[in-house]
């Protein structure tokens, strides 16, 4: 039941201005720009971009700021903002294998062409706090080597493929539509295409969740991360004047593949299996847990038995999506006044019935009592 | 606005094209102030918005799927000699767009392609090459280079 309230407008109107007044913090301290967010904070900015499923560092720096800090509120920024725009079309399938590779990393092959190149990460990291950091040092520019990293690295997976241990992954539909979540809504069973755009923008810590239930038991997926790759390509546009493609921008990309344990059948000799994880910017975490949720997923394809959370595909794509999520749990906080009356009045009668009926079975009691 | 003639398909076209989109602005911008004889042109489409959908593979191999979709601006120009420009570029900075398909348009004049090719063009093409190759050599010092160490029992 809906019932217009008026009333408030000063109210909010000064909660908007507190609102700003906290985001700008102490003035004695210098305001942040966005090229600094973008420049500095690079990692919430591929979050952001990543979930807002909007590529444009600038927008994202700029929706980090506006919201805060809160990454979650960002992304609902994002999401707002690229409703606003038209779609000129859909960009060529991007080629991973062409990356121009800043981080590069297998645990399945030591040696493997190419090598093991281990980037800008974390992993090597104490996690001490670096107090230096807040003296304001100014950091020394990252060594060079002599040569660039080699073209054309094969992907770990293509090389397991010459042996035909691994599971094929080759198109079979070059002209057919592709399935876009955005322009209809997805209906059940889900197809892979569905399922892997639903991930790529779904919560980073939902998936993580899922993904490190599948490695405590619960649909369980033997993975190894066969190969991660992070870098710069190239996007290929074809627009409909020109009639032949362009080279519209370059985007930094993170890329998980995942080999997991084998499947056969009558047909094929037993292989390895694989999950696949691809994200905005340099996101690992979050293309690793995809990978290991889009392997879960495909349980049906290999003749598993579901019995997880992260296989059920329902369950997985309804709640990945942390704006509808953060939308449905926070509509909470709008006013329920006359839903809460009426709970009111059923909870009162409900008790006044139950107090009755004890009443009338006392009497009876006592009258049986009195009979005795 | 139709298919364009043939030799406007060429792979030189799709170079410089390309050349002109991944070119940071600020290089842009100054390169192109410093041309003499600048055109007057006219906007056959005025620098627009928009968002193309980029799409991964499968395995990276596979079947397409929808990632997400990146900010684009587009802008055409005409110039008086009739020859049209188009520039298609990520983000959202309308000036880049325009001088990108103004820039695109002088490059089919012959009389100009040459000119331009030496003093835009190129230049954007070996300033692109070189942060690349900055990243890139960033990158290769962190390859780890396993030795064994051999034990004598």
């Amino acid at each position: 039941m809906y019932v217009a309230v008026k009333g408030g407008d000063k109210a909010i109107e000064n909660s908007l201005h507190y609102l700003a007044d906290i985001r700008r913090g102490d003035r004695r301290v210098p305001e942040l720009s966005i090229q600094q967010i973008r420049e500095q904070l690079p990692l919430a900015v591929d979050r952001v971009m990543t979930e807002g499923s909007l590529y444009d560092p600038d927008l994202a720096a700029l929706a980090i700021k506006q919201a805060n800090g809160d990454i979650q509120e960002a992304v609902f920024l994002l999401r707002a903002y690229r409703t606003t725009l038209p779609r000129f079309g859909a960009s060529q399938a991007i080629d991973t294998g062409a990356m121009q590779i800043r981080r590069r990393i297998s645990a399945t092959y030591k040696d493997l062409p190419g090598g093991q190149i281990l980037g800008p990460s974390f992993d090597y990291t104490h996690r001490l706090l670096d107090f230096t950091l807040a003296a304001n040092g100014e950091t020394p520019e990252a060594p060079k080597s002599e040569e660039p990293v080699a073209d054309g690295m094969p992907r770990v997976a293509d090389i397991l493929d010459h042996e035909g241990l691994i599971e094929l992954d080759l198109p079979d539909d070059e002209d057919g539509p592709v399935p876009d979540l955005t322009r209809e809504s997805t209906s059940f069973p889900a197809d892979r295409a569905t399922r892997l755009q639903n991930l790529a923008r779904g919560d980073e810590g939902f998936l993580l969740a899922l993904g490190y239930s599948t490695q405590r038991g619960f649909g369980n997926n033997h993975p190894f991360a066969g190969e991660i790759r992070m870098g710069e390509l190239a996007v290929s546009f074809e627009p409909e004047e020109l009639g032949f493609e362009i080279e519209i921008g370059e985007i930094t990309v993170t890329e998980c593949q995942m080999v997991n344990q084998f499947k056969g059948s009558a047909k094929v000799p037993p292989q390895f299996t694989r999950g696949y994880g691809l994200t905005f910017g340099h996101c690992e975490r979050k293309a690793m847990s995809m990978a290991l949720v889009d392997r879960a997923l495909r349980a049906k394809e290999f003749g598993e038995e579901i019995t997880a959370p992260a296989q059920d595909e329902e369950f997985v794509l309804y709640h990945s999506d942390n704006v509808e999520a953060s939308g449905f749990v926070q509509h909470l906080k709008l006013p329920h006044y006359v839903d809460f009356q009426g709970e009111l009045v059923t909870v009162r009668e409900l008790r006044k019935e139950i107090a009755a009926r004890e009443a009338a079975e006392r009497t009876d009691d006592d009258e049986l009592a009195a009979a005795e | 606005m139709g298919t364009q003639s043939p030799q406007h398909q060429s792979p030189a076209r799709k170079r410089w094209m390309s050349i002109l989109a991944k070119a940071s602005f600020e290089d842009l911008r100054s390169l192109w102030q410093n041309l003499p004889d600048k055109p007057a042109w006219t906007r056959v489409r005025p620098p627009e918005i928009g968002m193309v959908m980029v799409r991964g593979r499968m395995g990276g191999t596979g079947n397409r799927f929808n990632l997400g979709e990146m900010t684009v601006t587009r802008c055409s120009v005409g110039l008086e000699s009739g020859d049209l420009g188009h520039g298609y570029v990520s983000g959202r900075n309308k000036e880049h767009a325009e001088i990108a398909a103004v820039i695109d348009a002088l490059m089919q004049r012959e009389e100009r392609t040459e000119t331009i090719e030496h003093s835009i063009i190129k230049p954007l093409e070996l300033r692109h090459q070189q942060s690349r190759e900055t990243a890139s050599r960033k990158a290769a010092a962190t390859k780890v280079e396993f030795f064994t160490v051999a034990r004598e029992n």
